[in-house]
């Protein structure tokens, strides 16, 4: 019983303050999800490239953020930003006050560049899933490049990526709990400050989960749709 | 003598299609029965039901005067009544499939030995040395170490042969052995299936090669939706076909 | 020359990075390296017999025990792990039956909770691996199996299980490199693994990016060598698939 008073709406309660966590939530996640698929579109450029110096500079950039924790990618931007920022505007303007970055948007870049990583390799194999025969045939009946790109490689790219972008769109949902260490008042974060005053932290962990379990449920419910949608007129076998 | 293999009354259907309607046929030991028919006609369901791998809805088969015992469940579906006598029969019912089939994770060698050694738990060794007396028999000695994937579809038929005679089965069944090989391939897993006919095994064969029924059959059964249109040498349905959809199917298969 | 020398004879200052500072502490960094692999071993252990069970019981009949492994990996694969962590650590504490009871000793403790909660994790992420393998072996090899007089436990140990094990093992490299990662997470719980040594380090000098790079820095080694183990574990046992054809 005393669960529910807590989660009551209005001043007595927390509901309201869980509810609207979870919009901080989404916006961070639909932001840093927008920035990962803008840096993954470069990143996969970078990777198809006949150049190697290029090709390498995509690689190390999925290599590292897949291969190190993202609590310390999102440690590092957060303090790192920061002293960058200062650092530059103090060698390029001489400006010599404390800069700080608003933490919604250190937030959604640190995400961002996590599930940008997570989108590249996504990108890249749908990009090497469409038959080379296909961009043969398109030459064959004179298409330019940027006729196939458009025409005959973005859609269906869009076709192959979705089911996988759709599972990146899930992990940066779930990642996005990560950036409570920044002090942005996301779910996570309201959860625990809320728990810290009220001595009832299951009560607003396990609130905390199953706003995220409705976030990634509806989420996969819209993808779904999204993909069959995509999938008209291609045959399953 | 009992006969190697006796079916009566076979039926099966697959929801409303009825795909076998009341099939007997017999194979005395050392017969070579092709089936032939166009598809949908139920010829490789036939085959399948002989050693289970699809459930007849009715119908006895016997093999080796053994009869494979069949039970009625609360629903109404046949099912069979001892696991471990399917298992045991099937070690005497070798099966070609036209996919081949082989295990991706073992070698040549280990794939015809799989069986004999924890089927039928004969001695490694004596597996072994027999796995590579079958594949110098149907020619693939010098792959023996290799995976199926590296080998081309007739060399992985052939190794599926070798696999399939390892248990040392009493009847050889062939599911359309050759239609998923290119035609240039055809011939030399037709070839180690002709030698072995005329070693005088058991073979019920579904195949669409019409000179292969011709040449080594002993007795040809024409199947149509379901039921035997026609059966007997190959001589009698080849050159006198008494029905007019052998005689139809024949003119469009025999372009040989 | 000694490691402290060698650290004192580098810059002290290196594109705004102090680097010394780096150097000096990469020792007791790599003082959380075995914690990290402890955690992460032992929760991959378990988590791999959990889900086993866990995978059985979905392609089971009984609509029950389906259900059940259903929701398990429902829930787990559509929370975030620091959830399952504080839920555990932070939430149990929450009720006094708990607190009164045998197992408050054990929730009691970080260690224990940390890994319980990788556990339940990986196991719940590792159970729809070994599903997608089952799924993902060819009808076609199993019937030949049957044809040839196998079935039940024989037919699983000899064609069944190697060759899911074999489809499945790319994606559960992927999982114990997620698993490694994930472990960063019991920090937040007190446990002194890699990235809870840089935290304290940090409090007390302030100087988190280099703390951190360096960190990451052993985290992506790590990572490394367990990609190269799946590597040869792949080229081991799949010696006939594409991969292992280039590098042979």
């Amino acid at each position: 019983m005393d669960s529910f008073i807590l989660l009551r709406f209005g001043d007595t309660g927390w509901g309201d303050e869980m509810l609207r966590a979870a919009i901080v939530t989404i916006l961070v996640s639909l932001s840093a999800m927008a920035i990962g698929l803008l840096v993954s579109v470069f990143a996969t450029m970078s990777k198809l490239s006949s150049n190697g110096f290029i090709r390498s500079i995509g690689n190390t950039y999925t290599t590292v953020v897949r291969g190190i924790p993202e609590l310390l990618v999102i440690y590092l931007l957060y303090f790192g930003a920061n002293n960058a920022i200062m650092g530059v505007a103090k060698k390029l303007f001489g400006y010599n006050q404390y800069i700080e970055l608003p933490v919604f948007l250190i937030a959604a870049i640190a995400v961002g560049i996590i599930s940008g990583a997570y989108s590249t390799e996504v990108l890249r194999g749908a990009f090497l899933a469409v038959p080379k025969g296909q961009i043969e045939a398109s030459k064959s009946v004179g298409m330019n490049k940027f006729l196939i790109f458009r025409r005959i490689l973005i859609p269906q790219v869009m076709r192959y990526a979705l089911p996988g972008l759709g599972n990146v769109w899930q992990l940066t949902l779930k990642d996005t709990a990560l950036i409570m260490v920044t002090g942005l008042v996301e779910i996570m974060r309201q959860a625990h400050i809320a728990s810290g005053s009220t001595y009832s932290p299951f009560t607003f962990y396990i609130t905390a989960a199953l706003l995220y379990l409705v976030l990634t449920t509806a989420s996969s419910r819209v993808l779904n749709s999204a993909e069959s949608w995509a999938n008209k007129g291609v045959r399953r076998a | 003598m009992n006969k190697a293999l006796e079916i009566n009354h076979l039926k099966k259907s697959f929801g409303d299609l009825e795909v076998l309607k009341d099939i007997s046929l017999n194979a005395e030991k050392g017969d070579v029965i092709c089936i032939i028919g166009s598809s949908g006609s139920g010829k490789s369901t036939l085959l399948r039901c002989i050693n289970l791998l699809d459930i007849p809805d009715s119908g006895e088969v016997w093999v080796n005067g053994e009869l494979i015992k069949m039970s009625k469940n609360k629903a109404g579906n046949y099912y069979p009544q001892d696991q471990d006598q399917v298992d045991r029969i099937r070690t005497k019912l070798a099966m070609v499939f036209q996919s081949f089939n082989l295990w991706s994770h073992m070698t040549v060698i280990q794939n015809v030995v799989e069986a004999p050694i924890h089927v039928q738990k004969i001695d490694k060794n004596k597996a072994n040395k027999l796995g590579l007396e079958l594949l110098a028999k149907v020619g693939i000695t010098e792959k023996a170490d290799q995976f199926p994937s590296s080998l081309s579809g007739g060399q992985q038929q052939r190794v599926a042969i070798a696999r399939a005679l390892a248990i040392e089965p009493d009847i050889l069944l062939f599911d359309e052995p050759t239609s998923s090989l290119d035609p240039e391939l055809v011939g030399e897993v037709l070839r180690v299936m002709q030698s072995l006919a005329e070693e005088g095994r058991t073979m019920i064969v579904v195949t669409h090669e019409m000179g292969f029924a011709k040449g080594v059959a002993s007795k040809v059964i024409f199947l149509h939706n379901g039921h035997i249109e026609e059966q007997g040498t190959p001589d009698e349905l080849f050159n006198a076909p008494k029905s007019e959809r052998l005689k139809r199917f024949l003119e469009s298969n025999l372009a040989i | 020359m000694n490691f402290v020398d060698f650290c004192e004879s580098l810059p002290n200052e290196f594109l705004g990075l102090k680097v010394q500072l780096m150097c000096n502490s990469t020792p007791k960094l790599l003082g959380g390296v075995p914690l990290t692999i402890e955690l992460v071993l032992i929760s991959l252990l378990i988590g791999f017999l959990l889900a086993l069970g866990l995978a059985l019981m979905r392609i089971s009949k009984n609509r029950f025990l389906n259900v059940i492994s259903r929701s398990y990996v429902f829930y787990f694969r559509g929370t975030p792990l620091l959830v399952q962590i504080f839920l555990i650590y932070y939430g149990l504490a929450q009720f006094d039956f708990i607190k009164e009871s045998f197992v408050w000793p054990f929730f009691r403790e970080a260690y224990w909770c940390g890994i319980l909660a990788l556990t339940l994790n990986t196991a719940a992420y590792t159970a729809e691996i070994i599903r997608g393998g089952l799924q993902s072996v060819p009808y076609g090899q199993i019937e030949s199996a049957r044809a040839i007089g196998m079935s039940g436990i024989l037919l699983y140990r000899r064609i069944i299980l190697p060759i899911a094990f074999r489809q499945a093992l790319p994606a559960y490299g992927n999982e114990m490199i997620l698993m490694v990662k994930g472990t960063s997470l019991v920090s937040t719980i007190t446990l002194m693994e890699i990235t809870g040594i840089a935290r304290y380090i940090i409090a007390k000098y302030w100087t988190p990016v280099e703390i951190f790079l360096v960190a990451g820095v052993i985290y992506l080694v790590i990572n490394f060598l367990v990609t190269q183990i799946i590597k040869y574990a792949e080229i081991r046992f799949t010696p006939y698939l594409e991969h292992a054809k280039k590098t042979r």
